[in-house]
């Protein structure tokens, strides 16, 4: 079919709706772990807004901002609560210290889910996270 | 491939004097292809009458697509004569659900108390098929189905056949959270199944002025479809899925204002009962 072109899946289309409208800060990304969208509120907490972000697979992106746990030590983004939606495929909570782009330190609570658009189909996950408080 | 529209109401069926240019009878779509293949888009109402007019001239083998499970788009199947001659050989296509198989969800509408037989009972030999997500062929056509917003396990059909196409999005919400200007194409619902297609038969249930008070219904108004489909690059727009309370006059009120709205596509029409698109090679859409 010659016109006809790959686009999102409706699942992913519909949380980014989601996300774009929530005050909450939410993060997308796909099976494959490509960063795809995060929202203003989101943007406030990473210290840089989404149109400002590179495309990027979520382990290379997230590795700027020098996650660790809060004794200090670096976690691996196969840890992080999207690390394991993308390889065990399972919903997971983390908290992490981070640094944001604007230089800020913060310590920042993280839930993340696996989005099925089949019961066979995995097509992301998404993230929901808070700052908890800024430490300068 | 040859297309006629049998029912472009929405919601539900309205007969009556204010709904006689138009017609009253909900969604179903004929497509008959150059081989001789049948595809039937929607089984609501207006597959009475399709139905009624295949006599003498059935195939052997009927395809419906359905796009969704909504009453006003499978309210007809039970009055479609070939479901009862027991050499029909039917396909019906649908969405997928993670509860209920597509036969299941069919089988709570055409089954006692809401239907007297159960449509396991019915002579036609009946075949139960997930629209797949990506493409397959029916006889001489290429048929792309992919979910799109609505309420509901929805999709929308595009159907090529030698060059030509025709999309259907007759249940549609693509501006739903969206600002369809500011996102890339591939972040629009939908807008693989329209791009460049020939004729584009859409959703457009409401009004601008109607439509805030009805967000979230799946449903677009006259601004969202002319935007779709300008962005989209049909080349011919068809007003789909009239709403129940709109009359002809109502309606032809709104196919003014689509066009004032100026989308950048060749022709804008209302869906009528008994309009007709030839979509061969070389020839017009009307």
């Amino acid at each position: 079919m010659s016109e006809a072109t790959q686009q999102r899946s409706i699942v992913l289309i519909l949380a980014r709706d989601l996300a774009s409208m929530l005050a909450t800060p939410m993060l997308i990304v796909d099976a494959e772990g490509t960063l795809l969208f995060y929202n203003e509120a989101a943007g406030a907490v990473l210290g840089r807004p989404f149109n400002e972000a590179e495309p990027a697979i979520l382990g290379d992106w997230a590795r700027a901002f020098d996650p660790r746990d809060m004794e200090g030590k670096p976690v691996a983004m196969a840890q992080s609560s999207l690390g394991i939606v993308l390889t065990q495929r399972m919903p997971a909570h983390r908290t992490l210290r981070i640094r944001s782009a604007d230089g800020v330190e913060r310590v920042v609570e993280s839930t993340a889910f696996p989005l099925y658009a089949r019961a066979d189909e995995f097509v992301g996950g998404v993230a929901v996270f808070w700052g908890k408080h800024e430490e300068g | 491939m040859r297309a006629r529209i049998w029912g472009s109401r929405g919601s539900l069926a309205t007969p009556g004097p204010d709904t006689v240019r138009y017609g009253g009878n909900t969604a179903c779509i004929e497509i008959a292809l150059s081989d001789g293949s049948l595809v039937i888009l929607d089984a609501g109402t207006g597959i009475r009458g399709l139905g009624l007019s295949l006599d003498g001239r059935r195939p052997a083998r009927i395809d419906i697509l359905l796009t969704h499970l909504h009453l006003d788009h499978l309210e007809g199947l039970g009055f479609f004569t070939p479901l009862w001659e027991p050499g029909t050989d039917l396909h019906i296509w649908g969405p997928t659900s993670p509860v209920q198989s597509l036969s299941e969800r069919i089988a709570t509408v055409l089954s006692p108390p809401l239907f007297p037989v159960h449509l396991t009972d019915v002579p036609a030999s009946v075949t139960f098929h997930d629209a797949p997500q990506g493409e397959w062929a029916i006889g001489s056509a290429t048929i792309l189905s992919q979910p799109i917003i609505h309420a509901g396990p929805t999709v929308g059909y595009r159907i090529e056949e030698q060059g030509r196409t025709l999309a259907y999005l007759t249940d549609h919400e693509p501006a739903l959270g969206s600002d369809l200007r500011s996102v890339t194409p591939e972040w629009i619902s939908g807008f693989s199944v329209a791009k460049r297609a020939d004729v584009l038969v859409h959703d457009c249930q409401y009004t601008e002025e109607e439509y805030p008070a009805r967000m979230g219904w799946g449903h677009s108004s006259t601004e969202h479809v002319a935007t779709f489909a300008g962005l989209a690059g049909v080349e011919r727009l068809v007003m789909f899925h009239h709403d129940p309370m709109h009359g002809d006059e109502q309606l032809e009120a709104m196919l003014g204002r689509v066009r004032d709205l100026g989308p950048d596509v060749a022709d804008v029409a209302l869906a009528r009962e008994g309009m007709e698109f030839d979509l061969s090679p070389g020839a017009a859409a009307g």
